[in-house]
């Protein structure tokens, strides 16, 4: 289980986040939404300890993480997959290289074994032969994808994913979803995902979260957050300007414009 | 505030360096007792820190010996005492020249690099990835690029000596017509084997500070292309200072401890 108690943290003069409070119970998947620059990203870092919250508190199966030195906080991290937004793949190593680290890093299994999981990883996420290529040599999906397959490999409790359909195909996309539903049901793997994309929301998530000016606006079911009267929600998820957004693209047309 | 005095903010900027410097090297000592980086990773950096790094130190070599020998004739022919040139040479190649010129030079060459690899990865989120992998950045990058500048540095530092010195000696008994064999007996007779691994220990301070430096400087990349070069500018200009300040104090402190053999 995860948990996230009061958390505040400014960043570059910014109170980013103001109190955060998220709960994700063990084999649950969450799906945090919420407009860009608002804090995303930022939230999934403090939860693997990356970044060192002002004040709050993350429980990772009761165990209060904030406190810990870095020293420590590399077993808690060794449970976790993290897929970053950039993927943030090495690149002085090929994509079999990265893909294995946590394995070469902190298993014990002989290498013919480690190649045959870095295969398995790579051919869910649609992969083949590219194992000797170095990610400069990659497109743009196929490093989201790559990272992916990095993230899943070592068989992690939880798996943070920071916007993983971003950049790829509808097909991919389609793809990248089913497995991580597929994770999270038949590994109990807990699961938070940050997305902008409806769809893959609507397919991955138990619960949803909209971040919103550095607090939780709404934590609900999918539905309950599709029929929600709450003005900011709803613009959101029907993908609509405010009146202000409005008035600072079209001026004085903003009205007419709203009209249709 | 300060900031209206640039000297003062410089000041203030090195010292601040040389504060998360030392800290720095606390975590690689604390890092270096732990596991140790994969074999592969130590070779990949002693080649590109050693082996890469000779064809400017060589060179840097030569031309310092020859030009010593050059200068240093005109001055002695004066008082008729060109047999003494290679001493000279050899003296001051070994103790001064040799480890600091190729101390700078290699701050150009290896800090430079260092500095743009690791802010780079820090820029792309490559370090959080390292961290977010359970691995310690500083174990994974740091350790392997301080061990093998420490461990090279030296060796490239004895090889620039070496080649200072024969451009020196072709200079002298080649072209400007000095005895051979009064040119060697004084080289030989001056030279010393203290001197020479003084040389040694402090060229392998400078490659740690010049490995320290720049990773430090790395992993305070600020965000961007123009954060990296920033970073890397910083880190050379930061190496060579403290490598001419510290050259100062290591030979006053080795002047201190000197035996009574080496003389
Ligand atoms: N290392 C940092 N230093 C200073 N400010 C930062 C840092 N990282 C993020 N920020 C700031 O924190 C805020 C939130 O950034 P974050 O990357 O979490 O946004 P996000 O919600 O993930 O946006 P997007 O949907 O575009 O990815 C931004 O204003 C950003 O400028
Ligand atoms: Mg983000």
């Amino acid at each position: 289980m995860l948990e996230i108690r009061d958390l505040h943290k400014h960043l570059g003069g910014k109170h980013v986040l103001r109190g955060v409070n998220l709960t994700v119970p063990t084999g649950e998947a969450l799906v945090i939404i919420g407009g860009s620059g608002c804090g995303k990203s930022v939230l999934l870092k403090h939860i693997l300890g990356l970044f060192k919250p002002d004040s709050g508190q993350v429980l990772v199966d009761g165990e209060d993480t904030v406190p810990l030195p870095e020293r420590e906080l590399f077993r808690v991290r060794k449970r976790f997959g993290m897929l970053f937004q950039g993927g943030a793949l090495f690149d002085s190593m090929t994509v079999a290289d990265n893909v294995s680290f946590a394995l070469d890093e902190h298993s014990k299994l002989p290498a013919s074994e480690k190649l045959a999981i870095v295969q398995k990883k790579l051919a869910v996420v649609g992969l083949k032969g590219v194992e000797k290529v170095y990610p400069a040599d990659l497109s743009g999906g196929m490093k989201k994808r790559v990272a992916l397959a990095r993230a899943i490999a070592a068989d992690p409790d939880f798996l943070l994913y920071d916007e993983p359909t971003t950049g790829l195909d509808p097909i991919m996309s389609d793809v990248i979803n089913e497995l991580i539903v597929k994770l999270k049901t038949t590994l109990n793997v807990t699961t938070i995902v940050v997305t902008h994309d409806m769809a893959s929301a609507r397919k991955i998530a138990d619960k949803m979260a909209m971040l919103h000016e550095g607090t939780i606006r709404i934590h609900a079911t999918p539905d309950e957050l599709y029929a929600s009267d709450d003005d900011v929600v709803k613009r959101f998820i029907n993908g609509l300007a405010s009146v202000e957004q409005m008035k600072e693209v079209w001026g004085e047309e903003a009205e007419k414009r709203m009209a249709k | 505030m300060t900031s209206a005095i640039p000297g003062v903010t410089a000041l203030i900027n090195i010292f601040r360096t040389a504060g998360g410097v030392f800290l720095l090297a606390l975590e690689t000592l604390r890092a270096a007792v732990g596991r140790w980086p994969r074999r592969r990773v130590l070779v990949d950096q002693f080649y590109l820190i050693g082996y890469r790094s000779t064809p400017v130190v060589l060179t840097t070599g030569l031309f310092t010996g020859m030009v010593l020998a050059v200068q240093s004739f005109n001055q002695f022919r004066r008082v008729n005492i060109t047999s003494m040139v290679g001493a000279v040479v050899g003296v001051s190649m070994v103790k001064e020249l040799g480890p600091v010129l190729s101390g700078l030079m290699l701050a150009g060459r290896v800090g430079a690099a260092i500095t743009a690899e690791i802010g780079t990865m820090h820029v792309t989120e490559q370090v959080d990835a390292l961290r977010a992998l359970a691995t310690n950045p500083v174990r994974w990058l740091v350790l392997p690029r301080v061990l093998a500048a420490v461990l090279m540095t030296p060796i490239l530092t004895l090889m620039a000596d070496v080649v200072g010195i024969a451009g020196g000696t072709f200079i002298c008994v080649g072209f400007l017509k000095v005895e051979w064999h009064f040119h060697y007996i004084n080289m030989l007779d001056w030279l010393r084997v203290w001197d020479v691994s003084v040389g040694c220990a402090k060229s392998s301070v400078f490659g740690l500070l010049i490995a320290l430096t720049s990773a430090y400087k790395g992993l305070n990349t600020e965000p961007g292309a123009a954060g990296v070069g920033k970073a890397a500018t910083e880190a050379v200009v930061t190496s060579c200072i403290l490598i001419l300040i510290s050259d100062f104090f290591l030979s006053v402190f080795f002047n201190a401890i000197k035996p009574e053999w080496a003389n």
